[in-house]
């Protein structure tokens, strides 16, 4: 366990000694400043029958950042100790591969978490001036943020997946784009697909990353939403820890 | 631990794809020993250091540190040792204190005990004066005194260091070099060169390698004797002529002598034995008994590729 936190420390320090880390804070800094500024231009003067965090949610900026952020974030995790060769003077101390991997997910999942910080400061924003209407309470920000947790879970894992299997940060950020990417492409498929019956179109459903945060974001919390999140993050770890584990391969 | 020693490694191999890097390595290595692991680059020697650090396994054959199995014990393993990997990787944006300590805790110290550890190596390998610097920004010579604290933190049974001079100046060299063999007191050492002068300084037995194998494992000065077994002596004399060929003619010692003439009144005087005695001390006798001035005495000295050389031809001539 000492070993686990003394890693997680580490990672979140290597976070803020690089410009990469205050970059990415900036930059999701600015598109959730400019989408509450959107949302605020939407709502102002106007009822609105739908909870403010679904308002928050719709305008794709939470994708954005998600998907640019995750990549930025995750790169360095492996790939930046393969390259410089601290990696092996990591993997040489009395540390379990799954210590390793499970303190850069948490490391990277901890600064994701900040990223979304000013959110929170936002939604008071709007409590305070707005009233404590039916249809913003901390309910709904409590399942918005189980939702940004829960896929953030899948984007870390699959970011330092990417990363585990190079030693270019570039490249590692590269797989990870292209994945995530795909992974919320797989969303609109389902729209296409959604009168045909097939099995196929179960699958496409229920791999629907866009619509279990529709739910969070309106306050319904699905099973489903749960499970296929953590699925994909206990699939990405596994898989990083596999790639870990692989130099003690004979 | 059954057989007492703190490496013993045993028909080793490590495949790297369809290349050989390791063919059946066998050696042992006793507590408290410094032992140089010396060869070209692509000896092995790195592969060797790897496995027995358990970063990577090995094909065939079995390694144990401390009578652990550095494969199906290598937690147990990797708490005894403290490795130094070839070009020290550190992080740049870390402050000296700061990585020491992060380690420190990463080896399982306690709080208070690895911040005396961290004052401890900090003083040990002269680095309190740059604890706050960033890593990045210090000299070479001091990165690698900061490798050298990181492997000596959680005070190890066994450090293994993997170049630990290369890239330095003189004057770091031999710092780092005395430093190395401070440690011999508490620790057991093995270390990697392809310079041989670093094995005699600091090495009590070392294991010449090449292309995967051990030609020769022996002390640095044996190892000498064997490229010298006839213990030529070299020594330049001032003397009248006459008076130096008649005493070597007549000196029963030696069987062959050879005069050449040097600088100024010197003569350049190259002396045989019989059975490979040393003539060393008789000749500084002699030259003292009848006040000949002497500017040299030695017994000759060979380069790592001399004994390269020596060592593979032996080889290949007993395979024959």
């Amino acid at each position: 366990m000492q070993a686990y936190l003394t890693l997680v420390r580490r990672e979140l320090g290597g976070f803020f000694t690089s410009f990469t880390g205050y970059t990415v804070l900036a930059v999701a800094l600015l598109l959730n400043g400019l989408s509450f500024v959107g949302m605020i231009g939407y709502v102002n003067g106007r009822p609105t029958p739908e909870p403010i965090t679904e308002l928050y949610y719709q305008n794709l900026f939470f994708w954005i950042i998600l998907l640019m952020a995750a990549p930025a974030i995750t790169m360095r995790s492996f790939a930046l100790e393969k390259d410089t060769g601290t990696f092996e003077t990591l993997m040489t101390t009395p540390v379990s591969d799954r210590q390793v991997v499970a303190a850069k997910f948490t490391g990277a999942l901890i600064f994701y978490v900040l990223l979304w910080l000013p959110l929170l400061a936002n939604a008071l924003v709007l409590r305070h001036f707005g009233g404590a209407s039916g249809a913003f309470d901390f309910g709904l920000l409590g399942s918005t943020a189980c939702g940004i947790l829960l896929i953030g879970g899948v984007y870390m894992s699959l970011g330092i997946f990417a990363s585990s299997l190079t030693r270019s940060q570039v490249t590692a950020s590269m797989i990870s784009f292209a994945l995530g990417v795909t992974l919320f492409m797989l969303s609109f498929a389902g729209a296409g697909l959604a009168t045909n019956e097939s099995w196929v179109s179960a699958v496409i459903e229920a791999v629907n990353l866009r619509r279990h945060m529709e739910g969070f974001a309106g306050g319904v919390i699905d099973t489903r939403a749960i499970v296929l999140p953590l699925s994909l993050t206990a699939l990405f770890l596994f898989l990083t820890l596999r790639v870990v584990e692989s130099r003690r391969w004979k | 631990m059954e057989n007492g020693f703190m490496i013993d490694v045993a028909n080793l191999v490590k495949d790297y794809a369809s290349y050989r890097a390791l063919h059946n390595l066998s050696f042992s290595v006793g507590r408290g020993e410094i032992v140089g692991l010396l060869g070209r680059n692509g000896a092995g020697k790195s592969s060797t250091m790897r496995i027995l650090s358990c970063f990577m396994p090995a094909t065939a054959g079995t390694a144990s540190v401390a009578g652990f199995d550095v494969f199906t014990e290598s937690y147990e393993v990797r708490r005894r040792i403290g490795y130094m990997p070839e070009n020290n990787p550190l992080p740049p944006e870390m402050r000296v204190r700061e990585y020491l300590k992060f380690r420190a805790r990463l080896k399982g110290m306690t709080r208070v005990h690895s911040r005396q550890r961290v004052d401890a190596v900090l003083e040990q390998c002269s680095l309190t004066e740059v604890s706050r610097k960033l890593i990045g920004h210090l000299s070479k010579g001091f990165r690698q005194r900061v490798g050298l604290a990181d492997a000596l933190v959680h005070d190890p049974e066994l450090i293994i260091l993997d170049e630990p001079t290369i890239g330095l100046d003189p004057n770091q060299i031999r710092s780092v070099r005395a430093l190395i063999k401070s440690l011999a007191q508490k620790h057991t050492v093995l270390l990697s060169t392809h310079i041989l002068p670093e094995v005699e300084m600091t090495c009590g037995r070392v294991l010449i390698m090449e292309q995967g194998r051990i030609l020769a494992d022996d002390t640095p000065e044996n190892l000498q004797n064997h490229m010298n077994p006839e213990g030529m002596v070299r020594a330049e004399i001032a003397a009248p002529l006459e008076a130096l060929q008649e005493w070597l003619a007549d000196w029963a010692s030696i069987s062959r002598y050879d005069i050449a003439p040097g600088q100024g009144e010197y003569f350049v005087c190259s002396l045989t034995p019989h059975e490979g005695a040393d003539l060393r001390e008789s000749v500084y006798g002699e030259c003292r008994d009848r006040h000949w001035n002497l500017r040299e005495l030695t017994r000759a000295r060979f380069s790592l590729e001399d004994i390269f050389v020596h060592v593979t031809r032996h080889n290949r001539e007993e395979e024959h």
